[in-house]
Parts: structure tokens; C-alpha cells; sequence
């Protein structure tokens, strides 16, 4: 036997406006989160152990007190939170010895020991801080915009997809194509090594988020085929001459050759 | 030519020079094949020979049904697999003939060698002495001679108005050529940009204008004149206006003399076009202040006024003085002073005595 419930007719009303209202103190409550990780709500213990790592890892180049030393490491006062996050994020940093590039390596400190550097070195100055997931989301970049702006600001180093190229004596500009969405915007905000600043009056954060977007656009591969490192003419030209003409002579002296 | 059925040839034309002792070896003797002397051999390389043939028609099939099945839904993965599967069947189908037909004829047709011998090159006397007379009976019968032939008068005329002639039809393929060339020649399109007075830099590609407060130490923006896209040529117009805006410690920046008031703050802006073949020159280095051009590796050395320090290129980029206006934007004072992009434009330095 069913029960007949009987409702007040605004019941359905009430309901959805109590749902839509949980639903929104939760959304507000994960970003909140989520923002309050990516920025790391700096406690004075993070600044303390941060200073612990710096002394024994960083100074011997930067110096005690971050203020660099003429001709061997620039000072860190003012780099930011951001720089640190990329450097040290990357394996960039500390150099394993000290020449033209500082090439990617494999990551030395944990993240809480990064959050912790970082938040040290901001201490030192204002710099730009670490973005929020939201600011690096590919999907929220459109990647048409991204193609646009990588074309004129970053292609004549980095490849048209963000294949690396070479610059003078022994320095180059890095692939792009495994880097981290955050490492990327990192990067423009803070100019690494020889890399040139693009600060966010220069290309928009919504600008970046954009070229994130191309350059996560480019992992689904080239329509072509094997892309040979996407770094142009240089492998395309080794494969032809190589693989292609090889090919050729090999046939050549195939149909040349008398059979037995 | 001749089935060759004689080792002994000698050479026909004694020559001193040659040793008395040097004969012609002639060409090796004939091996057969296993083909020719074993069935099992020859009916194998039948087989083989069929087979490619096979691998040809498999690959036919591969292509087509490739081409039928393949869902090209616009990713690159479908793309790639419509491509990989019909070029891997074209590939086959065209290698599997050619390798079919080649060992083919290796292994089964005839494989005897054959000499052809060379004939004797000059013609005989007769047909010389023909082909001569032939000429001359030409040359008298046209009357354009000097010599009277058969009854035919001296045609001066037609002599007189047939040199003309070829004298002066090549006029109608180069007169044009010439004159087009000469439209070309107005060389003050290579000597002025859009740039002038009070025109704002502004973001390529966007066009908006830049702040001097926007431009931090070590950044670099790559620049076109506000007014661009108003340019029925902008994209001409781009080609010679763009510029690069970068900002240095001014400690770093070494002004160049009579350029004290051309950069602001260690703010200071260069064509982006290189002086040896017009490339676009944006590889910047922020450390070392150098500037690479990525065609053919010129370097240029922006704190010291651009000039070369590596490479073909032979003359600095040229500087475009700016300056701050009123609501903080960054402005052109003028035009560049020195015509932009490659070096061979040195030859209007004239324009700029005439302009001064």
C-alpha cells in the first residue's frame, strides 16, 4: 500500500534553493582551498626552514644573505616565490656546476621543501608569486589565441611547437613540450637564464593561459608523423639525407649488381 | 648492336704512348646464373618474384581499405592513421613492382653481355661536300650575297630591313622589363616607416599601446606603431615597422653619443628587421644584452648601441627614438633616422644628407 504524502506546493522550490545554496558554499570553499594551496599561506616556520635549506644549499653561490655575488650568481632579493618555484621545481637549481645553460635536471628538494625556499626568498622582497591551478588550466586557454601570441613572443627561440632551439655559445632555449603548465607561466613571469621577462603587463594572464593551451595542444603529436624533435630543417634534413638517400644508393647498387 | 662472341678485340688506333704489351681485356667471361643452370633455383626465383608481386597487391588493398575506413573526425590521431595506413599501401604496392619487375629481369630474363661497337663519327666527303653546297645555293639564292647567282638580283632592301628587325626585337622583351624595374626605384618607401612624431608602440599583435611602467627590467616587447591595422598595407607597413622595446638596468646601457634623449630609463627600442638580409631579429638574451638573428647567426649587442658583434650583418640595427607621452605611454619622436633591413640600402645615405 502506498502512503499518499501530501507537500506544501512551494516544497520543490525550497529544496533546489537549499541545494543551489550548499552547492555554492562548497565551490566557494574548494577554490578558496585550492587558491590557498597554489599561493601556500606562508607561516614564519615555512620562512625559518626555508633560511635552514637556503644556508645550506643555495648560499655558498647566492650568498648568506641572497644578495648574489658579482660574477657567479645574481641576488635573489625581489625574484619572487614564482622564481624559486621554477628553478629549484625544475631541478634547474642548484647548478651542478656552473657554464653557459642551466640544464633541467631531476628535482632535489621535496615540494615542501620548495614551498619552503620559496617563501624564504619572498620574504626577502615583493616578486611574482606562484600562480593558482586556475591561472595554468589549459582548458580554460584557447589555444588559437595562444598560437598567436607564441608566434610573435616566443617561436624565434623555442620552435614554432615549442621544440627548443639553439642560441650563442653553448646556451639554448629548452623544449617545452614536457614542461609542467606552471613551470611555463613561471618562466614568462620571471625570465629565467638568458630567457627575456613577459611580465603580465607585457602578455595578459589570460595570454598565457592561452600559450599554456597551444603548447598542451602540441602533446596530442603532429598530424605529419614522427615530429624528429620538432626542432626544424636540422633532424628533417639528417632523416632525408640519411634514411632517404640511403634508400636510393642502396637500390642503386641493388639493380646494379649482377645476380648469382 | 652485336651478340659479342670475341674475347680478342685490340684496339683499333695504334698510339705510341700505349705500352706494346696493353691489350684489351674485353669483358669477363659469361657466368651463368643458378636460375640459368638449376630448375629449383629458377623456379624459386619465380616465386620470389610472384611474391612481391603479392606484397604489391596486399599493399593496393591496404591503401583502399584505409582509405574507406578511416574516420577523420579532425584529430590529429585520426590523421595520423588515415596517413600512416594509405601511404604505408601506396608504398607497398609501387615498391612491391618495382622490386618484382627488377628481380624479375636479375634472375630470369637473358643476361648475356652485349657490345655496341662505335661507328665512325665523321661524316663522308661526299655528304660534307653536299651539305656545303647546300649553304651556298641558299646564301646566293637569297640575293643577300656578294656574288651574283643564277640571274637573282641583290636584294638591299630586304637585307637592310631584316637587320633592323633583329636588331630590334629583343627591345620588346627588355623595355618592359627595364620599365618595371624602374618602378621600383622609388626607394623613399625603403627610407620611411610608419613611424612619426608622437605615433604610441604598441603590442604586436594586439595594438595596444605600451606604458613605459609596463616595461620591467630584463622584459622585452615586440612591437608595430599604434595605427597599423589603419594602413590599407599593413602588412607592408609591418614588415618595415616592427620593433623590439626592451628594457635594461640603465647602469648596463651604454648611450650612444648624440642619442643621450633617444631611450628613456634604460628603456630603448631597435628595428626588429637585421641589417644583413631582413630577417626578423628577436632571439634576446637577456643576461648578455645580445640579439640573434636566427637566419644566419648575426649578433647584436643592444646595450651598446646594437652594434655587431657576430655575423654577416655589417651595420648596427637602427635605434627609433622614443620617449614618454602625458598619460604615460611610450611614443615614437620620429622615424627611424637610418633606412631599416639590409645593408645594401646603405647606398640612400643621400636621402638622409638631403632630409638634414
Amino acid at each position: 500500500m502506498i502512503a499518499r504524502l501530501r507537500f506544501h506546493r512551494a516544497a520543490p522550490y525550497v529544496l533546489l534553493f537549499g541545494l543551489l545554496i550548499v552547492l555554492t558554499a562548497i565551490a566557494y570553499f574548494a577554490t578558496t582551498a585550492r587558491e590557498a594551496t597554489a599561493a601556500s599561506d606562508v607561516s614564519a616556520d615555512d620562512v625559518m626552514s626555508g633560511e635552514k635549506l637556503f644556508a645550506a644549499n643555495c648560499a655558498s653561490c647566492h650568498g648568506l644573505d641572497a644578495q648574489g655575488q658579482d660574477g657567479v650568481a645574481p641576488s635573489l632579493v625581489g625574484v619572487g616565490a614564482a622564481a624559486v618555484d621554477f628553478q629549484v621545481g625544475t631541478g634547474r637549481m642548484p647548478m651542478q656546476a656552473s657554464g653557459p645553460q642551466a640544464p633541467v635536471k631531476p628535482v632535489q628538494f621535496t615540494d615542501e621543501e620548495i614551498s619552503q625556499l620559496a617563501a624564504y626568498v619572498a620574504s626577502l622582497g615583493a616578486g611574482p608569486a606562484i600562480p593558482t591551478d586556475e591561472m595554468v588550466d589549459p582548458e580554460l586557454g584557447d589555444a588559437a589565441v595562444g598560437m598567436e601570441l607564441f608566434r610573435t613572443n616566443c617561436a624565434m627561440c623555442h620552435g614554432s611547437i615549442g621544440g627548443g632551439g639553439a642560441l650563442t655559445q653553448g646556451k639554448y632555449a629548452p623544449s617545452l613540450l614536457e614542461t609542467e603548465p606552471r613551470h611555463i607561466y613561471e618562466a614568462m613571469l620571471t625570465g629565467p637564464q638568458s630567457m627575456p621577462v613577459f611580465n603580465e603587463a607585457n602578455i595578459s594572464p589570460e595570454g598565457k593561459r592561452d600559450i599554456i593551451a597551444y603548447l598542451t595542444f602540441q602533446e596530442a603529436g603532429s598530424a605529419g608523423g614522427a615530429a624528429l624533435g620538432a626542432i626544424g630543417p636540422i633532424s628533417e634534413g639528417f632523416w632525408a639525407w640519411l634514411v632517404g638517400i640511403g634508400l636510393i644508393i642502396a637500390a642503386t647498387v641493388w639493380i646494379g649488381a649482377r645476380a648469382r | 648492336m652485336t651478340h659479342h662472341d670475341d674475347t680478342s678485340l685490340t684496339t683499333e688506333v695504334e698510339d705510341t704512348d700505349v705500352p706494346a704489351g696493353f691489350t684489351d681485356p674485353g669483358v669477363a667471361d659469361h657466368e651463368p646464373r643458378q636460375a640459368d643452370v638449376d630448375p629449383k633455383a629458377d623456379r624459386r626465383a619465380e616465386w620470389q618474384v610472384a611474391a612481391m608481386f603479392g606484397i604489391s597487391i596486399i599493399g593496393t588493398v591496404i591503401a583502399l581499405v584505409g582509405y574507406f575506413t578511416s574516420d577523420l573526425d579532425g584529430s590529429v590521431a585520426s590523421v595520423r592513421s588515415a596517413n600512416l595506413w594509405i601511404g604505408l599501401g601506396i608504398a607497398l604496392a609501387m615498391a612491391g613492382i618495382g622490386f618484382g619487375a627488377i628481380h624479375w629481369a636479375r634472375t630470369m630474363m637473358r643476361d648475356h653481355e652485349m657490345v655496341e661497337e662505335r661507328h665512325e663519327l665523321r661524316s663522308s666527303d661526299e655528304t660534307r661536300a653536299a651539305a656545303i653546297q647546300n649553304l651556298k645555293d641558299g646564301a646566293a639564292d637569297s640575293g643577300l650575297g656578294v656574288e651574283k647567282f643564277g640571274g637573282v638580283r641583290r636584294r638591299g632592301l630586304l637585307k637592310g630591313s631584316l637587320i633592323t628587325a633583329l636588331a630590334i626585337a629583343p627591345l620588346s622583351l627588355l623595355v618592359p622589363q627595364i620599365a618595371n624595374m624602374g618602378g621600383d626605384w622609388d626607394i623613399s618607401k625603403f627610407a620611411h616607416t610608419l613611424w612619426t612624431r608622437g605615433t604610441r608602440l604598441a603590442r604586436d599583435p594586439e595594438g595596444t599601446p605600451i606604458k613605459a611602467s609596463d616595461v620591467t627590467i630584463g622584459s622585452v616587447f615586440h612591437v608595430i606603431p599604434e595605427n597599423l591595422y589603419e594602413s590599407e598595407h599593413w602588412i607592408e607597413e609591418k614588415a618595415k615597422a616592427v620593433v623590439l622595446l626592451l628594457r635594461l638596468k640603465p647602469e648596463d646601457l651604454n648611450i650612444q653619443p648624440g642619442r643621450e634623449d633617444w631611450s628613456f630609463d634604460g628603456i630603448i627600442a631597435y628595428s626588429k628587421i637585421c641589417t644583413h638580409v631582413g630577417c626578423p631579429v628577436a632571439l634576446y638574451e637577456q643576461q648578455t644584452h645580445h640579439l640573434l638573428c636566427p637566419c644566419h647567426q648575426s649578433t647584436f649587442d643592444v646595450a651598446n648601441g646594437a652594434r655587431v658583434v657576430f655575423g654577416p650583418a655589417k651595420r648596427p640595427l637602427p635605434q627609433l627614438p622614443i620617449a614618454v607621452d602625458d598619460e604615460g605611454y611610450i611614443v615614437a619622436q620620429d622615424d627611424f633616422a637610418e633606412p631599416v633591413g639590409p645593408s645594401y640600402w646603405e647606398r640612400l645615405t643621400h636621402i638622409e644628407n638631403e632630409e638634414a
